[in-house]
C-alpha cells in the first residue's frame, strides 16, 4: 500500500452562479521514501492538489490518505493535529515570520510537541545544521538571502520529522544558484534522511531532481 | 504549546506609532477615570475619617445631618451624665455638646461659600483624638476667638493667624489653625460653642458627640438612649455617621466617573479595533503559515487578543503614569447633605490604579476581539498565496 493514496479526487469551485471545475476523478499513489514532482502551467491545479493533501481545503469528492490518516475525513481539529505531526510545507514565498529568528521559526512546529526545551533546541540546531545555517540560528530573516530564507523554511518543514514534505513552487522565488542549492537540498533529504516529498513546480530544473515527474494539466493527471 | 508571545511582543514592536497611539487613546479614558474616581475616593475618604469608632454622636431624632438637629441643654446633659460616657482622669465627661452653623465666608478667589462653624467645648480636642492645633493656640473661654481648619486656611479671606473673620454680627479673631487627619474638620471654624450658641440659634445645640467608655457597647447605647422617653435623640457611631454623609455624592462621582470613561471608552475601542484589524491584514499570511503548522485556530484568537491586550496594558500604564501627577491635589465642592463647603485631596490609590488598568484590558479585549476571531477564521489557502511576509 503507498504512504500517499488519493482516489478519485475532485475540486470543484463556485464563482457566483458559475461552476469552475480544477480537476476531476485524480488517482496517484506515492510510495514511502518517493521524490514525486508534478509539474503543470500556471492555474492547472497543482497547488490545490498539494492544499488538499495538506488538509488546508476541502475536495469536493474524492478520499486522500497519508498513512493511516484518512485526510478527508478529519475534522478542521483533527487535521490541525495531524498536519503539525505528519505534514511539512514548504512555500513559494518562504513564509518566515519576520519577527522571529531563523532558531525562533525552526522552532515554531515544535512549540506543539511535548518536546522539553533542551529537546527542542538540540531538533532545531541539528536541522539548521543540516540545511548549513547554524551559524545563522540568530538571524533574522531580513538579514538573510532568498535562497538562506528558503534553506530555514526546509529546516522549519523537516523539524518535527513529518511523514511528507510538501513543496510548492519551492524554487519559483529564487536566483538560479540558490535554486540549486535548495534542491541540493531536497534531494539529500530525500536520499539520506528517506523523507518523502510531492514538489509542485514549473521549473525543468527541479523537476529533473526527482524520481518521476507527473503533469497535471486542463485537469488531467498524467505520468 | 501556545504561539509564542515573543512574537506577539516584536509584532506590537513593528508598529510603534499606531501601538503608541492606540495606546495612548486607551490612555487618556483611564486619566478620566482614574482621576473621577480619585477625586469620589478623596471626597469619601475626608469623611470617613472624620469620625471615630470610639465615638457616639447624637442628634435629634429624625435628624440626618447636624444642619437639621437640634439638642435642648437639659438633654445634653441627661446624656454627659450617663455611665456609659468615658471620662477625664478628673472625672470630667469626655463629650462634646456642640453648634452647628454655615457661615458665608468671601473666598479669596472671588464668590462666597458657605463653611460650617462649629462650637465646641474644650473636651472636644479629646474626644476626637485626631485633632490638634498646628499652629497659634487654643481659643480662651468667654472670648471671640476662633481656630481655623487647615483646609480653608489661603482659601478664604481673613484665615491667618491674627486674622478677623466677621459672622453672625461679630468679629472673630483667629488665634490658630488645627488639623483633624485629613477629615472633614479641616473644612471648618470651630469656636467656643457658649461663644457661638447665643451669636447664632439660641439655647439649642445641634449635636453631642461623647467617646464610650466600651466601644463595643455601642448596640446597647444606642437602645437606652432612643428608648429613653426624656431623650428625643438617634444615637449613631461617629464614623458611620459622616460616612453616610459622603453616600449620596460619592455615589454620583463614580456613577459619573464609570459613565463618562464608558462613553469615551467606546472612541477608545475603536481606535483598537482599527489597529488590531490593521495588524490582522497585514499579517495574514504569518497568520497562514501558523495554521498550516498546525496551530488552532483558538491559538491564533488567543494570540491576537493577547497583543490587543499587551497594547491596552501600555494604555492603562500611560493613564496611571499620567494620573499621579493628581496625587494629593486639594480640591473642594459642598457636601449636598451638610450644604457646607468641604476640602479633600484626590487620592489615587494602587486599588484605582489596578482598576484603571482592569479596565484598559476590557477595552483591549473588547476592542481585539472581533479583529482576532477576524484572524482565527482566516481561510489559509488564500493568505498563504498572498504574498511573501519576510
Amino acid at each position: 500500500m503507498a504512504l500517499l493514496e488519493i482516489r478519485n479526487l475532485s475540486k470543484v469551485y463556485q464563482r457566483d452562479s458559475q461552476m469552475i471545475t480544477v480537476f476531476e476523478g485524480i488517482d496517484l499513489d506515492i510510495e514511502a521514501g518517493e521524490f514525486l514532482v508534478l509539474m503543470g502551467p500556471s492555474g492547472s491545479g497543482k497547488t490545490t492538489l498539494l492544499n488538499l493533501v495538506a488538509g488546508l481545503d476541502k475536495p469536493t469528492a474524492g478520499t486522500i490518505s497519508v498513512g493511516a490518516a484518512e485526510v478527508t475525513e478529519m475534522s478542521p481539529r483533527q487535521l490541525a493535529a495531524w498536519r503539525s505531526r505528519h505534514v511539512g510545507f514548504i512555500f513559494q514565498l518562504y513564509n518566515l515570520l519576520p519577527v522571529l529568528t531563523a532558531y525562533q521559526n525552526v522552532e515554531l512546529p515544535l512549540l506543539l510537541t511535548h518536546l522539553s526545551k533542551s529537546e527542542r533546541r538540540e531538533h532545531v540546531m541539528t536541522v539548521l545544521e543540516v540545511v548549513g545555517l547554524s551559524d545563522r540560528a540568530d538571524h533574522y530573516p531580513r538579514q538573510l538571502s532568498g535562497g538562506e530564507e528558503q534553506r530555514v523554511a526546509i529546516a522549519r518543514a523537516v523539524v518535527s520529522d513529518p511523514t511528507v514534505i510538501l513543496a510548492d513552487e519551492p524554487t519559483g522565488d529564487l536566483d538560479a544558484k540558490s535554486a540549486d542549492e535548495v534542491l541540493t537540498l531536497m534531494q539529500r533529504l530525500n536520499g539520506e534522511f528517506n523523507k518523502t516529498i510531492l514538489l509542485v513546480t514549473h521549473d525543468q530544473r527541479a523537476a529533473e531532481r526527482g524520481h518521476a515527474v507527473m503533469h497535471l494539466d486542463k485537469g488531467v493527471l498524467t505520468g | 504549546m501556545a504561539i509564542p508571545v515573543i512574537y506577539n511582543l516584536r509584532s506590537v514592536r513593528q508598529r510603534p506609532v499606531s501601538t503608541l497611539f492606540t495606546a495612548l487613546g486607551m490612555g487618556l479614558v483611564v486619566l478620566v477615570f482614574i482621576a473621577m474616581m480619585a477625586l469620589s475616593r478623596g471626597f469619601r475618604s475626608a469623611l470617613v475619617a472624620t469620625g471615630s469608632r470610639e465615638n457616639v454622636i447624637v442628634v435629634r431624632s429624625g435628624a440626618d445631618s447636624e444642619l437639621i438637629s437640634g439638642l435642648g441643654r437639659e438633654t445634653a446633659q441627661t446624656i454627659t451624665g450617663m455611665p456609659f460616657v468615658a471620662r477625664t482622669p478628673d472625672g470630667r465627661p469626655l463629650a462634646s455638646p456642640e453648634v452647628y452653623v454655615l457661615v458665608s465666608l468671601e473666598r479669596l478667589g472671588g464668590g462666597d461659600a458657605l463653611v460650617t462653624a462649629r462650637g465646641i467645648n474644650p473636651e472636644a480636642f479629646q474626644v476626637r483624638k485626631n485633632v490638634r492645633i498646628i499652629a497659634g493656640r487654643m481659643f480662651n473661654p468667654g472670648a471671640p476667638e476662633i481656630l481655623v481648619g487647615e483646609n480653608i486656611v489661603g482659601r478664604f479671606a481673613g484665615t491667618e493667624v491674627g486674622g478677623v473673620i466677621s459672622f453672625a454680627n461679630r468679629d472673630w479673631t483667629v488665634v490658630g489653625h488645627f488639623a483633624a487627619g485629613g477629615s472633614a474638620f479641616e473644612s471648618e471654624i470651630w469656636g467656643e460653642n457658649e461663644q457661638f450658641m447665643p451669636a447664632f440659634r439660641g439655647e439649642v445645640f445641634q449635636s453631642l458627640t461623647f467617646r464610650m467608655r466600651d466601644s463595643g457597647a455601642f448596640q446597647s447605647i444606642r437602645q437606652t438612649l432612643e428608648d429613653d422617653p426624656r431623650l428625643p435623640v438617634d444615637a449613631h457611631r461617629e464614623y458611620d455617621f459622616y460616612a453616610n454623609q459622603s453616600y449620596l455624592l460619592t455615589r454620583i462621582l463614580s456613577f459619573a466617573a464609570t459613565f463618562i470613561a464608558g462613553i469615551m471608552a467606546i472612541g477608545a475601542i475603536f481606535g483598537a479595533v482599527n489597529t488590531m484589524y490593521a495588524a490582522v491584514s497585514a499579517r495574514a499570511p504569518e497568520i497562514a503559515v501558523l495554521l498550516t503548522l498546525g496551530f488552532r485556530p483558538l491559538g491564533v484568537l488567543g494570540s491576537f487578543l493577547f497583543e490587543a491586550a499587551l497594547i491596552a496594558l501600555l494604555g492603562g500604564l500611560l493613564g496611571c503614569l499620567f494620573s499621579l501627577p493628581l496625587n494629593g491635589i486639594v480640591t473642594s465642592t459642598t457636601n449636598w447633605q451638610s450644604m457646607s463647603e468641604v476640602a479633600f485631596a484626590f487620592r489615587v490609590t494602587p486599588e484605582l490604579l489596578l482598576r484603571g488598568i482592569g479596565f484598559a484590558l476590557v477595552m483591549g479585549l473588547v476592542g481585539g476581539f472581533f479583529p482576532a476571531v477576524k484572524a482565527a477564521r482566516q481561510p489559509v489557502v488564500q493568505a498563504a498565496r498572498q504574498g511573501t511576509i519576510a
